[in-house]
């Protein structure tokens, strides 16, 4: 290893050492930083030493729960992941995880049979092709997430295909057929594509047309028409004037029944059918599962670690993680885009029983500036069974008032203050009871900073 | 006078939905209901025709530009000519951010192809490259509606790469407080002709600016039931958006 890539581990460790000391919580994006600082190809070579190579999973929504899947499959297999967890999924995210694996003398212990499993904001994706070349991209979806920041997502599909146009020939391309901007990639793709798809059409639901981000054919540009339409722009579509449609999935969930807090599922393999009850609700957290599950035989793992690694399943950080406090159930679902917000809106929905519920509405970089897109959830169909609604954050009055047209009464309670927020909603909610909080993500980052300290849960930094 | 009713047109609600404008038609309809005024409306997508007669309000919202591209051709096929006549008319129009441009004279790339526009209010965009800073951030606005009433505040976000400049057949919709409006330079925002009002402004635009939502209401409707009046309902959730919205920064 070269004495700068080893000076690079030392500034890394030495950063985060400090801000733990000062109690800045982690030090995840710091320790990269300084690391990337002192060697600029610090990633490259440190990621390089994992034998078993490198899975990248990125897309707007579920990319943190499946590569968390991932890495949990990888490890029933025996395999040790190199995994960023807790969402610092920017380059410096990767190289902080890097530093804290790596030894003093610049290695990765027991290099040889570890897989990075890196999950990748979807902007870093082209930085990482280009950087670590992996062996296998996971796509879940791509929706309108941040458009102040990202632009718009035309600007995010076209740079994915041109960073695939330079990736290499041996690059296996995980790809969701039921999302047209996913699917398109396959165009692009520089060797083998491995598509997955729900083909369980009872799984599908009502048109949301208003949260659909992909309304026209990225082949001609005519209108795009839906058999199936599952949620937001994903179903079993096709192009209304030209022969574009969604492509016969390899890895075929043909059956999925959405009970309460669980999901039954079939996945058909080459080689057999997989059966799986995995223990989170959501049709989104079924796709998830696909999509860890066609990953994991894209990475050649055996399909019996897969179901016994997503049978055993607890929820990432802030996705349906549950805290005990003071006798309350606490539910942490977050919803930071329409089509994210709104299956964690059905998802409670499909729970019977009174509801207590606190939505956080921040305005920060990392939630987008632009909260226009309240407009676009439907917060309506939650509203039946809710005893006690709170609007929180830093725009907790336009929550409030898009909660009006929801029909939860002029009168919404707001609440900026984070912890005065949670003390009211948690005070609303009867011993016993269940509370829904859903923040977007800097709102999630500090009410779970709160209920780790008044619940029994670690911090995310010390996840594992 | 039989129960008055409110007919909007709204013009490809699949392909121009991209900053909540669902929301200015939510809001339309609970200002309408609350008061006993009925609600009707038309959705219009690619090849439906637009009868001019038929709607009161006529609504357009924003679009990614590989939609407006699409949406640019359709109007011009089948729509621009009925939209043209309603304006005339004095029908209302709200055109929102794309859609705000489409209606103008024309939006020049930064390579300089031109595409031409509808014309409807007389003003072009032009692009000024990717190496220039779009204009993105929380805006307010002082708007006049008349100038017998006072001065009043519009606020909500903005998100376009293209600059506007307005013609002599125009007048702004307001003076930019905070945030770039038109162009970023000469403080101006928006464009009304006629009953005809384009803007920047998404957020959604009318749900926290009930002033300009019982503004077009209001005007919408005098043309069919003269000197209709509208009682005031239940703002208090409105105005705190209102109000919070204020001390935001761009």
């Amino acid at each position: 290893m070269n004495a700068r890539t080893i000076a690079a581990v030392w500034a890394g460790k030495a950063a985060a050492a400090s801000s733990r000391a000062f109690g800045r919580g982690g030090g995840t994006a710091i320790a990269g930083l300084a690391a990337l600082r002192v060697d600029p190809g610090f990633v490259e070579r440190l990621a390089g030493q994992a034998g078993r190579g490198a899975v990248a999973i990125t897309g707007t929504n579920g990319k943190t729960t499946t590569s968390l899947m991932l890495n949990r499959i990888a490890t029933a297999a025996m395999l040790r992941p190199l995994h960023n967890r807790s969402g610092s999924n920017l380059i410096r995210g990767v190289a902080a995880m890097l530093v804290e694996e790596a030894t003093l003398a610049g290695g990765i212990p027991d290099g040889e049979c570890r897989l990075a499993i890196l999950e990748i904001d979807e902007a870093t994706l082209p930085e990482i092709v280009r950087v670590v070349a992996p062996h296998v991209i996971v796509f879940t979806n791509l929706f309108r997430d941040q458009l102040d920041r990202y632009g718009e997502v035309d600007t995010v599909a076209k740079a994915w295909e041109r960073a695939l146009a330079a990736a290499s020939p041996s690059t296996i391309l995980v790809l969701n057929a039921d999302d047209p901007a996913v699917a398109h990639l396959g165009g692009s793709a520089p060797g083998r594509v491995v598509y997955y798809g729900v083909d369980d059409a009872s799984a599908g639901g009502p048109s949301e047309q208003h949260a659909s981000d992909f309304r026209t054919c990225l082949q001609c540009g005519d209108e795009l028409a839906y058999d199936v339409t599952f949620y937001g722009h994903i179903g079993h579509w096709r192009c209304t004037h030209c022969a574009n449609k969604r492509p016969t999935p390899q890895m075929s969930m043909t059956r999925v029944a959405l009970n309460g807090e669980a999901t039954s599922m079939t996945i058909a393999l080459a080689d057999g059918d997989l059966t799986i009850e995995l223990p989170l609700s959501g049709l989104y957290n079924a796709y998830n599962a696909l999509a860890a599950a066609a990953g994991a035989i894209a990475l050649g793992i055996p399909a019996s670690s897969i179901v016994t690694a997503l049978e055993g399943f607890a929820a990432a950080f802030g996705r349906q993680e549950r805290f005990q406090v003071d006798g309350r159930d606490v539910q942490v679902l977050l919803g930071k885009n329409p089509t994210g917000l709104n299956q964690v809106l059905r998802t409670i929905a499909a729970r019977h029983g009174p509801k207590t519920l606190l939505f956080f509405l921040n305005d920060g970089i990392a939630d987008g500036r632009d909260i226009s897109w309240i407009w676009d959830a439907d917060y309506e169909c939650v509203q039946s069974e809710t005893k006690t609604v709170i609007a929180a954050g830093t725009r907790a009055e336009d929550l409030a008032l898009r909660l009006k047209y929801a029909g939860f009464g002029d009168d919404v309670p707001v609440e900026r203050e984070t912890g005065a927020a949670v003390a009211r909603a948690l005070a609303a909610t009867p011993a016993g009871g269940t509370l829904y909080v859903v923040p977007t993500y800097t709102a999630m980052l500090e009410v779970r900073e709160l209920l780790a300290r008044g619940g029994g849960k670690h911090r995310f930094w010390e996840e594992e | 006078m039989s129960t008055p009713v409110l007919r909007v047109a709204h013009l490809y609600p699949r392909l121009m939905n991209i900053y909540g404008d669902r929301g200015n038609i939510m809001c339309l309809r609970h200002r309408c209901e609350a008061r006993g005024i009925g609600f009707e409306l038309t959705e219009l997508g690619l090849n439906d025709r637009l009868d001019a007669k038929a709607h009161d309000l006529i609504f357009a919202g924003g679009a990614q530009d590989r939609e407006q591209r699409v949406v640019a051709d359709d109007l011009i096929a089948t729509k621009a000519g009925a939209v043209r006549e309603a304006v005339e008319a004095d029908v209302l129009l709200l055109a929102v951010c794309g859609a705000y441009q489409l209606f103008g004279r024309f939006y020049r790339e930064a390579s300089g192809t031109e595409l031409q526009g509808v014309g409807i209010f007389d003003l072009y965009t032009e692009h000024p490259g990717d190496d220039v800073r779009r204009c993105v951030g929380n805006i307010v606005i002082d708007w006049q509606p008349d100038e017998a009433l006072r001065a009043q505040t519009l606020v909500g976000f903005e998100n376009h790469g293209g600059r506007t400049r307005l013609g002599g057949g125009v007048r702004p919709l307001g003076r930019v407080r905070t945030g770039c409006g038109n162009n970023a330079e000469d403080a101006t925002e928006g464009a009304v002709y006629r009953n005809a009002i384009g803007t920047y402004i998404h957020g959604s635009l009318l749900p926290k600016n009930p002033a300009l939502a019982d503004h077009i209401i209001r005007t919408a409707l005098s043309r069919r039931y003269p000197g209709i009046a509208l009682p005031p309902i239940d703002d208090r959730a409105e105005q705190r958006a209102h109000t919070a919205a204020l001390r935001l920064r761009a």
